[in-house]
């Protein structure tokens, strides 16, 4: 029901061509204060914190459809933030996002590298040495990558702005690194923008006439958008492991299991859906740009695969376990 | 929303699977024959009756069936288990397997009542070994093009002549359930094909065992020289063959049999990698491990819509496609690394396996139907055929 209203709502206040306009630069604040009203940001926070309280497995169907409108807005980000502790979350009308981390430079700056959204956002929360920490991103000095359409940026906190801009530190409730609520959001945003991306290409393999016919109707098309399905498939079946029924929170090995083999997808889904597309596919103009751009973001962001599959074979060497299958089935509840 | 996509959901294994699980270890630590793992690692093509008859008389053979028919009544989910457990351990399941997995299952949904009471007891009970006569020289994706032939006698009975291939075991099996042509020509397709049960100790029936390239030989060419078949061999109806043999391809298609035949490297692996691994070993490690878990439950979701009586072709294809691929990766992922350092000492068993496994592993993405044919139905089920 959520996913039905929030797809309702994408489409009428975020179409494509909003997207572009909001990639381009285009100020956020209006579609955030859209957003902020709608409630669809409090649907993991708690009744107490007047939100539905969902749990992952209900939650995942609006972040599927969250990447695959490619909202470029730290919405994702936002709705895991007030699901946290409270202290982490000043004002709900302020862009949140979170730092795959935090590190001290040796002249005692703190840097978070590679912060999605970091160009516009308002909060940063990051782990850093066993506490999540609320910093002022008005407050860093930011250095925009300069990627096209990407908003990600380095933010620096000077070693003496670091007092002022600490707004808040909790401690990190013991196994619980953010880095896990970033996997799965990030996963679960790939999943949803694969399975677009899917959609897109199969649609336009139908409609595509070359040699008299529609190029679907080719084994050699055909074999490769099996292909595709196939990676669709694993993504998002590894999507449902870090999005558990009846659990709040994330738990490690899931969100790197579905966070890599996301990532991994994307490594054939989107070769594909721009060998079937063609040359139009490579246009700014066609959607499935506004796809494959997220896709190849989303895929390194917080990590690329080997990332998360180097934490998932070092979890599974210390673990002891005797067997692949054993490991997998104590860390995903069946 | 591709509806394909939205047929595969998380599933959990009910608490009965899961009890059946500790069972079947206990069992497994004392029951398995003490294999090296290259010989483990032949898995369902290594042929033990007496561990089959091992099995059967914990009631694990045929266990999907009723118990009228000595079946253990268990559901899609606790066969699931009890597959899985007998792979990963490399146990030699090879004796009762197509029995168990496709014969049975067969015999049990369009044989008749007298074929059930004699044939299905003594699956059951290990006594009666099954094999799939399906290839043969000219027809293998193409098995409409089949050209062994069943002849009615005035008597009732068929005289069968041709000859089938690639047929697993067929030395060492009692019986095989054979797609024959009883009507037409390989024009009319799949009209005109009818299953029988071959019991292939009878006159005019040469097996001829087939040498394969690791040294094994697992499967055979079997000649069908005027055999003279009961009238009652005829399973199911005359004529609908095709159809009952492409009933039962979501059962085949999507089970850890497609997920886990390369599962006995990838453990010796971890073994070995706990003293010595670096970056590249984990990250590959873990990289199987994360295909291993997607694939796991895209498995089950399709064990879940079996166990409801469904029959979900496309995504069995589906799963037995990706699953086919994990299990070609694993001994050429692990062959590069464990020989990236020519100076290290290996087990010599790791060693075979990996031979073995590389060299064998191009027949899991043919057995069962082949790749090319798997994602053509994959593509038809995405609607574009």
């Amino acid at each position: 029901m959520f996913r039905d209203a929030f797809e309702a709502f994408l489409t009428r206040h975020c179409p494509r061509a909003k997207v572009r306009q909001l990639e381009s630069g285009t100020s956020v604040a209006t579609l955030w204060q859209l957003l902020v009203e709608s409630g669809f940001l409090e649907i993991m926070a708690s009744e107490a914190r007047g939100g539905a309280h969902q749990d992952l497995a209900e939650t995942l169907p609006l972040l599927y459809t969250l990447g695959a409108h490619t909202v470029p807005l730290p919405v994702g980000e936002a709705i895991i933030l007030r699901a946290l502790p409270t202290e982490l979350l000043l004002d709900p009308a302020r862009l949140p996002t979170l730092a795959p981390a935090l590190t001290r430079e040796p002249s005692g700056d703190l840097l978070a590298p590679r912060v999605p959204h970091g160009m516009i956002a308002d909060d940063v929360v990051a782990e850093y040495d066993g506490e999540y920490w609320l910093l002022d991103a008005g407050q860093a000095d930011r250095l925009a990558l300069g990627l096209h359409n990407d908003t990600s940026a380095d933010l620096r906190w000077p070693l003496a702005q670091i007092a002022n801009a600490t707004r808040a530190k909790v401690e990190a409730p013991v196994g619980h690194h953010l880095h896990t609520w970033s996997a799965a959001l990030y996963a679960a945003l790939l999943a949803g923008a694969l399975t677009r991306c899917m959609e897109l290409t199969l649609q336009y393999s139908e409609t595509r006439v070359q040699f008299g016919k529609s190029i679907s109707k080719f084994q050699a098309i055909q074999h490769q958008l099996a292909v595709m399905a196939e990676h669709v498939a694993a993504a998002r079946m590894a999507a449902t492991y870090a999005f558990a029924s009846g659990e709040h929170t994330p738990r490690e090995i899931p969100a790197a299991l579905a966070k890599a083999r996301a990532s991994e997808a994307v490594t054939v889904v989107a070769p594909i859906a721009h060998a079937v597309h063609g040359a139009i596919g490579i246009t700014a103009e066609y959607d499935l740009s506004l796809i494959t751009h997220r896709l190849h973001a989303w895929r390194i962001t917080h990590g690329s695969e080997l990332y998360w599959n180097h934490l998932i074979g070092r979890a599974c060497l210390q673990g002891g376990f005797e067997r692949a299958g054993d490991f997998i089935r104590a860390m995903v509840a069946e | 929303m591709n509806q394909l996509l939205e047929r595969f959901e998380a599933v959990r294994l009910p608490d009965a699977a899961q009890a059946l699980r500790h069972e079947i270890r206990h069992f497994l630590s004392t029951e398995l024959p003490p294999n090296p793992i290259d010989q483990q690692a032949r898995s369902w093509m290594g042929f033990n009756a007496e561990f089959s008859q091992k099995l059967a008389s914990r009631g694990w053979v045929g266990v999907t069936l009723p118990r009228a028919y000595g079946g253990a009544e268990m559901d899609a989910f606790g066969r699931y288990v009890l597959v899985e457990e007998l792979l990963m351990a490399g146990a030699p399941v090879s004796a009762h397997w197509i029995a168990d997995r496709q014969s049975a299952p067969l015999i049990h949904k369009f044989g008749s009542e007298a074929q059930r009471r004699f044939y299905l007891p003594r699956i059951c009970h290990a006594q009666a070994f099954f094999c799939i006569g399906m290839s043969e020289p000219d027809a293998g994706s193409d098995l409409a093009s089949v050209g062994s032939r069943a002849k009615r006698r005035p008597d009732g009975g068929w005289t069968l002549t041709g000859r089938k291939i690639w047929t697993t075991h067929a030395h060492l099996c009692h019986y095989m359930i054979a797609l024959v042509r009883t009507s037409g020509t390989s024009q009319h397709r799949h009209e005109g094909l009818s299953q029988f049960i071959v019991d292939l100790s009878l006159p005019g029936i040469t097996i001829r065992p087939i040498l394969d390239l690791a040294g094994d030989s697992h499967f055979s060419e079997v000649f069908f020289d005027d055999v003279e078949l009961h009238e009652d061999a005829l399973i199911g109806k005359e004529g609908e063959g095709w159809r009952q043999v492409t009933a039962e391809l979501a059962f085949e298609r999507s089970g850890p049999e497609r997920i886990y035949s390369s599962i006995v490297l990838l453990d010796a692996w971890i073994q070995a990698l706990r003293n010595n691994g670096d970056d590249m070993h984990t990250q590959t490690l873990g990289r199987l491990i994360t295909h291993l878990a997607a694939l796991r439950g895209l498995s089950l979701s399709v064990t879940a819509r079996l166990a409801k009586g469904e029959s979900p072709t496309v995504e069995a294809a589906l799963v037995k496609d990706l699953g086919t691929t994990f299990e070609q990766e694993i001994p050429t992922l692990v062959n590069a690394l464990i020989f990236s350092d020519p100076g290290r000492q290996l087990p010599a068993a790791l060693v075979r396996t990996c031979a073995y496994l590389c060299q064998i592993s191009p027949t899991f993405s043919l057995r069962g139907g082949t790749r090319e044919v798997l994602r053509g139905v994959i593509a038809r089920g995405l609607g574009l055929r």
